[in-house]
């Protein structure tokens, strides 16, 4: 018989590095979409701040706790990231797990944002998208969910059937923008 | 081409896609046949002015909106989530 073994989304894809940037896989845990019912978001946030110590985010926010994160995905959606949810959420909201569809990368380094101006068309550097702004958009042409975690961290979710043109499309721009920087600076680039 | 999304704010058009005339909003309250259903189904005005469209934010929060805008200047005036235009009719 078979002997299956779970793989990750970007599994022998990541991580890699271009000049002062890093892409990096993450193990999300848990993922499980939260969409209350009409007029249920108070009840929601109230039963996720009692279950998780996060709240319901208002459109372009995420809360980042410290063992669970809830990020903003879409109108009246967002996503649990971390913990597996609490059944009490249910009352309040219809969840789904999603935690095998996304794979989910980290960029981090000062020229992220940099590389990421040349797939996305949302302004993402970070006196504009601070820690906590979260941003339903494009990246090329594949549908994202884009959140700061950190001064120089991007996490960026993608659907897991393209873990391999994420990492392909993100490796070719953070190798163009060292290559880029290489040359400004004089000094060898990756 | 920018619209301001009411959810994610001001985003590039490649995110939208177009759905046509917010007509779409007003169906007729009968069931029977009548000219109402005509004007709702076929006919639709194509002004040198302004226009209401209905677009969905695809690629982003995947809210349906109505854009208001004018199809001389390409001036877009207004931008609201068609959940609440329909509400404000007492559709919903």
């Amino acid at each position: 018989m078979a002997e299956l073994r779970a793989t990750t989304p970007c599994a022998g894809l990541l991580p890699l590095r271009a000049g002062a940037m890093w892409l990096e896989e993450v193990d999300p845990g848990r993922i499980t979409s939260l969409m209350p019912g009409p007029g249920q978001a108070g009840a929601l946030d109230a039963a996720l701040h009692a279950a998780h110590g996060v709240g319901w985010p208002d459109p372009g926010t995420a809360h980042l706790g410290d063992g669970a994160a809830v990020i903003w995905t879409g109108m009246d959606q967002a996503m649990l990231v971390g913990p597996a949810p609490e059944p009490a959420l249910a009352e309040a909201a219809a969840l789904t797990d999603q935690s095998d569809a996304w794979a989910v990368v980290d960029l981090s380094g000062e020229d992220g944002p940099e590389a990421l101006a040349r797939l996305v068309p949302v302004d993402l550097r970070a006196h504009v998208f601070a820690e906590g702004a979260t941003a339903r958009t494009l990246l090329g042409h594949m549908s994202v969910s884009i959140t700061r975690t950190g001064p120089e961290r991007l996490r960026i979710m993608a659907f897991r059937s393209m873990a391999g043109t994420l990492v392909h499309e993100l490796q070719t721009a953070m190798e163009r923008v060292a290559a880029r920087r290489g040359l400004e600076t004089g000094a060898p680039d990756g | 081409m920018r619209l301001r999304c009411p959810l994610c704010g001001e985003r590039d058009r490649r995110e939208f896609s177009y759905k046509g005339a917010a007509v779409a909003l007003d169906r007729p309250a009968t069931e029977d046949w009548s000219a109402e259903w005509d004007d709702y189904l076929h006919n639709r005005a194509n002004p040198a002015g302004e226009t209401r469209d209905l677009w969905q934010h695809a690629a982003g929060c995947g809210a349906w909106l109505v854009v208001t805008r004018d199809t001389v200047t390409h001036a877009v005036t207004e931008v609201a989530l068609a959940r609440d235009a329909a509400r404000g009719k007492g559709a919903a």
